[in-house]
């Protein structure tokens, strides 16, 4: 396999307390590589977003970021602000989950696109002009000469992500990082955007990162996924080898939480308990306390990733029997 | 967009406010204890004298009649005759108004020069040394009267250091300038207080947004994404706050008047009050109610053109 574009190592992003450093993600790694869809999931709170916030060096203060984000052989974590600057929306962007939020909402959609261009190109005013309405054609905003003088209010939910995306995609970026970008749409415009998305994955060759708490999403869209569970990574494997064999306890418990058509009916599994306060996570293994196969090692040592298959891991010491119990899916 | 359809409808509005401000400013005269003849002709005037005056003022007719009178006159353009100082009341609001005016715009510069950078330095070093000694000093300032401020910095700045003169208004607008320097400051720095305060929270809450971080993943430089995008959306709330301040402030530059013997429309209505100059006081009212109007309707167009979001 070729070299990855995107490797993570050991990346930590902590926040002052008055109680203490809080650890919002712990000891993540995980590799990238060109045209793949990474799909990182998780509960509210497990980390995702903070995880992908910290390789844009994007965390709200007082967050501590360590470890290693290594973009084309370059650290970002310890890039000087001007090469930083070059990298966030030149060669990596972001999309987030709630456009009218992350939108300016004083600001004309045409500037908000053509200022990454002045930021990231030497085209002039025309051209750039020029190259926006071609990004809300290609992002399908009909009537787009027109609409590049409308501010984000005057268009609808649907219409206001692709003008966010088409806002991200302005500089050719070769890593898309999108932070639920389906969560606050209905379920038709869900489809149009993850398949404009896609496509824009494979005619541009960009690799995405997908935080979502989705896993129909993740079904969909991506290559790989990634399964965070209180700030730190706890299985990774390609989509269809976890979906079909789940090598921990948590990833097959939120499996079986999603509810499936057809089929016969059957009682939704859902996971007792809620996950610990970052604050205070148990030592040992973060799940143990409300896991049903916990003996008394889990919550002695902290189980690190470990293979379980073909580019399968897991961070779980029971990952034999859990994978013994075979697929959560018909 | 356009504005214009806006700008109509908010003009439009103004005609009903300042009918309403006509009959206050009626009304609110002919209820101060004292009447004018009394005062022009002393404690011993004879009956008979009073009634005469009154009578030739239009002072004897019916409240509805002397309020037509009164609205006629002023569309006219006739606020009558100063009773005491013997001068047509739009000669008087000529004369004083400007300096007002002035005073006023030249602390408004003040207090936004001071204000800006201030909330700015503030909100992003919150809670370091530079915000505790930033909002510490204006705490200060906003929390002393206006006529004691006035006097310290006449004291020390006028008549210890001489670097400005003690009071009046000079000659040339260069020398008014120089003489409106210390009043103006004296209003500013209560107002910038103010400014400073809510800029400061419009700030921090704005550097929050998701749109900043937005504009960060693009890649803009620093600067950029703070007058860009910061700046724009947090003035959108304290641009509001500034408009009623400044509007505030047109009325009630008196004191500070007064303190630096500056002969502006806020002095001359305090004497105008006592003198029961009626004629003075209604003409003056009515012309800071229109000014303080359009004080606030450039407010709201100001406003507009910040915020797309503005019904218009």
């Amino acid at each position: 396999m070729s070299a990855p574009v995107l490797s993570v190592r050991a990346l930590r992003t902590t926040f002052a307390t008055p109680r203490g450093a809080v650890a919002a993600v712990d000891d993540v790694s995980f590799d990238l590589h060109q045209g793949e869809v990474l799909g990182l999931v998780g509960e509210s709170g497990s980390g995702k977003s903070i995880t992908l916030r910290s390789v844009m060096r994007l965390v709200p203060p007082p967050g501590r970021i360590t470890g290693e984000v290594i973009w084309q052989g370059r650290d970002l974590l310890t890039l000087d602000p001007p090469a930083l600057r070059r990298v966030r929306g030149g060669e990596i962007a972001m999309i987030f989950q709630e456009p009218m939020t992350a939108l300016n909402p004083v600001l004309p959609v045409g500037l908000q696109i053509t200022e990454n261009l002045q930021a990231h190109t030497g085209l002039t005013a025309a051209e750039r002009q020029r190259r926006a309405v071609e990004l809300f054609d290609l992002v399908g905003i009909p009537g787009a000469a027109r609409r590049l003088g409308d501010y984000p209010h005057q268009f609808s939910g649907g219409m206001r992500q692709r003008v966010m995306i088409a806002i991200a995609l302005a500089s050719n970026p070769r890593l898309l990082l999108a932070d639920e970008p389906t969560t606050a749409l209905d379920v038709t415009i869900q489809d149009q955007i993850l398949k404009l998305i896609l496509d824009l994955r494979r005619d541009l060759g960009m690799s995405v990162i997908f935080v979502t708490h989705d896993l129909g999403v993740v079904a969909a869209t991506c290559d790989r996924i990634a399964v965070m569970y209180a700030g730190r990574l706890i299985e990774t494997g390609s989509v269809a080898g976890v979906f079909a064999r789940p090598a921990h306890a948590y990833t097959r418990g939120l499996l079986g939480s999603v509810p499936r058509a057809g089929a016969e009916r059957a009682p939704l599994l859902s996971i007792e308990g809620t996950p610990p306060a970052l604050a205070d996570i148990p030592p040992g293994c973060a799940f143990a306390p409300r896991c049903a196969l916990a003996e008394p090692a889990c919550r002695a040592a902290r189980p690190a990733l470990a293979a379980v298959g073909d580019g399968h891991h897991s961070a779980c010491l029971r990952a034999a029997d859990v994978l013994a119990q075979g697929g959560v899916l018909p | 967009m356009s504005l214009l359809p806006y700008l109509l409808r908010r003009l439009a509005q103004l005609v009903p406010t300042l009918l309403f401000i006509a009959v206050v400013v009626f009304l609110l005269v002919r209820l101060l204890p004292g009447d004018p003849a009394s005062a022009m002709l002393g404690d011993r005037a004879r009956d008979a004298d009073v009634a005469r005056i009154n009578h030739d003022l239009g002072l004897d007719k019916p409240l509805v009649i002397q309020f037509l009178y009164f609205l006629k006159a002023v569309v006219t353009g006739d606020l009558g005759t100063s009773i005491t100082l013997k001068l047509p009341v739009t000669t008087l609001i000529a004369q004083r108004v400007p300096v007002t005016l002035l005073l006023t715009a030249m602390s408004a510069v003040i207090a936004v020069v001071l204000a800006l950078p201030l909330a700015f330095l503030s909100a992003l070093r919150r809670g370091k040394e530079a915000d505790v000694v930033i909002r510490g000093v204006f705490q200060v300032g906003l929390s002393m009267p206006v006529f004691y401020l006035g006097l310290v910095l006449l004291t020390v700045f006028g008549a210890r250091l001489g670097w400005f003169p003690v009071g009046g208004y000079g000659t040339g607008l260069a020398d008014h300038l120089y003489h409106l320097f210390l009043p103006a400051l004296t209003l500013a720095l209560s107002l910038s207080a103010v400014l400073m305060r809510n800029l400061r929270a419009a700030i921090i809450a704005v550097v929050g947004a998701e749109y900043v971080d937005f504009a960060r993943a693009k890649g803009l430089r620093a600067r950029t994404v703070m007058l860009r995008h910061v700046l724009r959306n947090a003035l959108i709330s304290t641009v509001t706050l500034f408009g009623l301040s400044v509007g505030t402030l047109l009325g009630g530059a008196g004191v500070t008047e007064t303190v630096f013997a500056i002969p502006g429309a806020g002095r001359l209505m305090i004497d105008s009050i006592y003198g029961r100059d009626y004629p003075v006081v209604q003409g003056m009212t009515l012309a800071l109610a229109v000014l303080v109007s359009v004080t606030f309707l450039l407010t709201d167009i100001l406003q507009a053109s910040l915020d797309p979001r503005v019904k218009r």
